[in-house]
C-alpha cells in the first residue's frame, strides 16, 4: 500500500513538472505605445503566402529590407507558408497559442469576423485613415463593425480566360456579355471540336464559383448581406443559383472527368488545359494569369489568353454588374508592436504597390499604384474591377470556412449529378450547427 | 511475485538483473523501495513522454469532440454527444458513412488480395534460381517509394488520356476505359489498387523472413517421406509461417482503418467530399482542418481511434494469443 501511494505521488509530481513547463513556454511581446515609435529595436515576424521562388517571393524581400533601411530598428523575419495550410492552420494555431506573427496574411470575410470576435488584431482604424480612403470600398471587406482590421495590397475581379485564336476558330468574333451568348458560344466551340469550359472541379472551390457567380446575378445585395452578416441563407434566390447551375450543367459545357481535375496543379489542371490549348475558356480569379505562366513549356503567359466579366442573367433578380471577387491583405495581430501598422502602411504606399503590381502577382488596391502593371490581360482586369458595378467577396470566404466548405461539397454534388439546388442551401444551413 | 516456477521466466524476459541472496543487515523493505525507485527511475522518463505525448491528446480529444468549436480561442459551446449522435453527428452523416464502408472495403480486400498473392510470391521467391535477390528486392520498391510519389505517379497513369486507358485500347479493351479516378463507382477500387501494389510488397518481404526461420529439416524430412513440393508448402511451410501472417494480417488491418495518404494525393477533394474516395482519416482531415470543425474533428478522431482500439484488441485477444503469450512474463499458473 505504502509503495502505491508514492509511486502516486511521483507521478503525479511528474504530471505537475509537466503542465508547469508547458505554462511556462508562452511568453507575450510587449506592445509598445505610439509614443516611442522607432526608439526600441523590434523583430517583426511576417507571415506571407508567396512560398514559391518567384517574383512575389523576391519582391516581399525586398520590401521586408528596403523597411529595416528606412528604420533600422526594425528587423522583419519573413515566413514564407503555403495558402492553406497558412490559412486553416498555421494562423490558427499560432493565435490559438498566443504567441502569433506580428503580421499575416488576411483574406478579409468571414474569417476576419472570427479572428475579430476572439480579439485576436489590432484596431487600425485610426492610423490607416489615408489608405483605406485611396483603397475605395474593398476595404471594407477586411473590417468589421465600421472598424478596420487589415488592408488588402491587391484585389480583382473574377472572369473567363479565354483563348483567341480558339474563339476565332470556332467562328466566335466577340465575348459574350449574356448568358445566352455564352450558351451559343459553347454549341459553337464544341461543334468546332474544342472543348468549350475547363473546370478544376477537383478542387471543389472552381465548381464552387460556378454557383457564387449565378447567385450574385440572381440574389439582392441585400440577401447576399444577410447571408454572410447572419447566417441567413433563406432568400429564394440561393435556390435559384443552383437551378441556373444546373440547366447550364445539362449543356455538358466542361471537360470529361472533371471531377478529378485539379485548379492548378500540372498541365492537366483546368488552368493548365487553357494554357495549353486543350481548352477555350476558365472562370477564374484574377491570379489565373500567373499561374498559367508556371504551367507553359516556356514559363510565359500564352499569348492567345484574354479576358472578360461574367456575363450577365436575363430574368435573374440581382445585380447584372456586381462582380465576384477578392483579394489578399495583411493583419497585426493584436499584441504587435506599432511599427507593424506603420509597416504595412508602408507596403500600401503607392511606391512599394506599384512594385507589387510590376510583379504580375496582383491587381493594386491604392490609387495610383495600377500604372505599375505591365501585362496587358491584368490591366483590362484592373479596369473591369474599376468599373464594376459593385464587386461580391468570394461567398466562401465570406460565409466563412465552415459555412463556404459545406456549400461547396453541395455544389459539387451537383456537379456530379448526385445533388440538388436545395441541398446547397440545405448544407449552408446545417454547417452553421457543427 | 514469487520465484518458484523458474520455467516461466525462462520462457519470457528474463529478470533485469539475477535476484542475489540479500546482504545481511539490509531489510526486506528496504529491498522492496529500491527495487521501486529503479522501477520509477527507469520508466520514469518514457513515462513521462507517454503521457504528454499519447495519454493526454487522447484525452483532449475525447474532450474537444463535445463542443461546437472553430478553434479560435478556448472551446466554449458544450453539445454533449451531439459530434457523434446528433441530427448533424458522424453518425448521421452518409459521408461519414461512406467512409467507414470504404475503410471496410479497404480492409477486407487488402486481407483477402494481398495475403494470397504475397504468399504465392513469398513461396516462388524461397526456391533457389537465377536473379533471386534482384527478384526480391524489384518487388519491395513500391513499398520503399514514398506514398506522395505514389500517389501522384497513379494518378498520371490514371488520367482519361493516360496510360492505363491507352494499354486497354491497345489491346482491344478498349470498352472497358473509364475515368479511373473520376467515376465515382470504381474510385475505391482503383485506389485498392494501388494500395495492393504498394503493400504487397511488404507482405512479402515479411513472409520470406519467416520462411527464412523455418529449419530445412523439416523440409528434408518432407522429401525424404516423399512429399511433393506443394504438399510441403501446404502441410508444413505454410503452417510454420502461421506467426508472421497473423502478424502481417494485423499490421495490415491497423493500417486500412486508418489509411489516409494515397486516398489524399491520387483522389481530388470532391471526389472524396462525395463519399467516392474518402476514408475516415481524409474525413477527419477534410472536417477538422479544412472545414474548421475542429470539435467535430475530434470527434472523428475519437470514433477512429475506439474502432481501431477495439479491433486491435480483440485480434490481440483471439488470433494473435499464441504468438504474443511468451511475451509476457509471470502470468501463467
Amino acid at each position: 500500500m505504502r509503495m502505491k501511494r508514492r509511486s502516486g505521488a511521483i507521478l503525479a509530481l511528474a504530471a505537475t513538472t509537466v503542465l508547469v513547463a508547458s505554462g511556462c513556454s508562452s511568453g507575450g511581446s510587449d506592445s509598445g505605445s505610439t509614443g516611442d515609435l522607432y526608439k526600441n529595436p523590434v523583430t517583426l515576424n511576417w507571415w506571407h503566402n508567396a512560398n514559391q521562388a518567384g517574383p512575389l517571393q523576391t519582391y516581399w524581400q525586398k520590401v521586408a529590407d528596403d523597411f529595416h533601411t528606412l528604420h533600422p530598428t526594425v528587423t522583419i523575419k519573413i515566413s514564407a507558408i503555403e495558402t492553406n495550410d497558412m490559412q486553416r492552420n498555421r494562423i490558427p494555431a499560432a493565435l490559438l497559442s498566443g504567441n502569433p506573427p506580428d503580421i499575416f496574411q488576411s483574406w478579409g470575410g468571414g474569417e476576419t469576423q472570427e479572428q475579430v470576435k476572439s480579439d485576436y488584431l489590432k484596431d487600425i482604424t485610426a492610423d490607416t485613415k489615408t489608405e483605406v480612403a485611396s483603397i475605395g470600398p474593398a476595404a471594407n471587406i477586411w473590417a468589421v463593425d465600421g472598424k478596420q482590421y487589415a488592408l488588402p495590397f491587391d484585389f480583382g475581379i473574377e472572369g473567363f480566360w479565354y483563348n483567341k485564336d480558339l474563339f476565332t476558330k470556332a467562328g466566335i468574333s466577340a465575348p459574350p456579355a449574356t448568358l445566352d451568348d455564352l450558351n451559343a458560344d459553347v454549341t459553337k466551340l464544341k461543334a468546332a471540336g474544342v472543348t468549350p469550359i475547363a473546370v478544376g472541379a477537383g478542387d471543389k472551390w472552381p465548381a464552387g464559383h460556378w454557383w457564387y457567380n449565378f447567385a450574385v446575378r440572381e440574389c439582392a445585395a441585400s440577401a447576399l448581406t444577410n447571408a454572410s452578416t447572419k447566417q441567413d441563407f433563406s432568400d429564394g434566390c440561393f435556390l435559384k443559383a443552383g437551378q441556373d447551375l444546373q440547366t447550364f450543367l445539362a449543356t455538358k459545357p466542361f471537360q470529361t472527368d472533371f471531377l478529378a481535375t485539379p485548379g492548378q496543379q500540372g498541365a492537366n489542371s483546368s488552368a493548365g488545359l487553357v494554357a495549353n490549348g486543350k481548352a477555350a475558356m476558365e472562370l477564374m480569379g484574377a491570379w489565373n494569369g500567373g499561374v498559367m505562366q508556371t504551367l507553359t513549356p516556356d514559363q510565359k503567359e500564352p499569348t492567345f489568353l484574354s479576358w472578360f466579366p461574367f456575363p450577365s442573367v436575363s430574368g435573374a433578380g440581382g445585380s447584372q454588374t456586381t462582380q465576384m471577387g477578392g483579394g489578399d491583405g495583411f493583419a497585426c495581430s493584436k499584441k504587435a508592436p506599432a511599427e507593424c501598422v506603420e509597416f504595412l502602411k508602408y507596403i500600401l504606399s503607392p511606391e512599394v504597390e506599384k512594385g507589387m503590381a510590376a510583379t504580375g502577382s496582383g491587381i493594386p488596391t491604392v490609387k495610383g499604384a495600377e500604372a505599375g502593371l505591365a501585362d496587358p490581360v491584368l490591366q483590362g482586369v484592373a479596369k473591369a474591377t474599376q468599373s464594376a458595378g459593385g464587386v461580391q467577396l468570394w461567398l466562401d470566404t465570406s460565409f466563412g470556412a465552415n459555412a463556404g466548405t459545406a456549400m461547396n461539397d453541395a455544389i459539387v454534388a451537383i456537379f456530379a449529378g448526385k445533388g440538388t439546388p436545395q441541398g446547397v442551401v440545405d448544407a449552408l444551413k446545417k454547417a452553421t450547427a457543427r | 511475485m514469487t520465484t518458484t516456477d523458474r520455467s516461466v521466466s525462462l520462457t519470457g524476459r528474463a529478470h533485469a538483473r539475477p535476484v542475489r541472496p540479500a546482504p545481511s543487515g539490509v531489510s526486506r523493505a528496504a529491498r522492496t523501495r529500491r527495487k521501486w525507485y529503479e522501477i520509477i527511475g527507469l520508466t520514469g522518463p518514457a513515462l513521462i513522454v507517454f503521457t504528454v505525448f499519447v495519454l493526454s491528446p487522447i484525452v483532449f480529444a475525447v474532450y474537444y469532440s463535445l463542443y461546437k468549436w472553430g478553434g479560435y480561442g478556448w472551446p466554449t459551446d458544450f453539445r454533449g454527444l451531439d459530434n457523434y449522435f446528433g441530427e448533424y453527428g458522424a453518425f448521421r452523416d452518409p459521408i461519414f458513412r461512406d467512409a467507414l464502408r470504404n475503410n471496410g472495403i479497404i480492409l477486407v480486400g487488402s486481407l483477402a488480395i494481398q495475403g494470397p498473392l504475397a504468399l504465392a510470391i513469398a513461396l516462388l521467391l524461397n526456391r533457389r534460381f537465377r536473379g533471386r535477390s534482384a527478384f526480391r528486392l524489384l518487388v519491395f520498391v513500391p513499398y520503399v517509394l514514398s506514398q506522395v510519389t505514389i500517389g501522384i505517379m497513379w494518378q498520371l497513369i490514371l488520367l482519361r488520356a493516360g496510360s492505363a486507358n491507352v494499354i486497354l485500347t491497345d489491346l482491344g479493351l478498349g470498352s472497358l476505359t473509364t475515368g479511373w479516378l473520376a467515376n465515382l463507382h470504381v474510385v475505391i477500387w482503383t485506389m485498392l489498387f494501388i494500395l495492393t501494389w504498394t503493400y504487397t510488397g511488404f507482405a512479402i518481404i515479411l513472409f520470406l523472413a519467416g520462411l527464412a526461420n523455418i529449419p530445412d529439416e523439416l523440409m528434408e524430412a518432407a522429401a525424404i517421406d516423399g512429399a511433393s513440393w506443394w504438399q510441403t508448402q501446404r502441410h508444413v511451410t505454410i503452417p510454420m509461417l502461421g506467426s508472421t501472417i497473423r502478424i502481417w494480417m494485423f499490421l495490415s488491418m491497423i493500417g486500412s482503418l486508418q489509411v489516409f495518404d494515397v486516398l489524399w494525393v491520387a483522389s481530388t477533394p470532391a471526389v472524396r467530399s462525395l463519399g467516392a474516395s474518402n476514408s475516415m482519416a481524409t474525413y477527419m482531415v477534410d472536417h477538422g482542418f479544412n472545414q474548421r470543425e475542429w470539435g467535430y474533428g475530434n470527434a472523428v478522431a475519437v470514433i477512429m481511434f475506439v474502432i481501431s482500439f477495439v479491433a486491435a484488441l480483440l485480434f490481440q485477444r483471439f488470433v494473435l494469443r499464441r504468438d504474443v503469450d511468451g511475451a509476457l512474463t509471470g502470468r501463467k499458473s
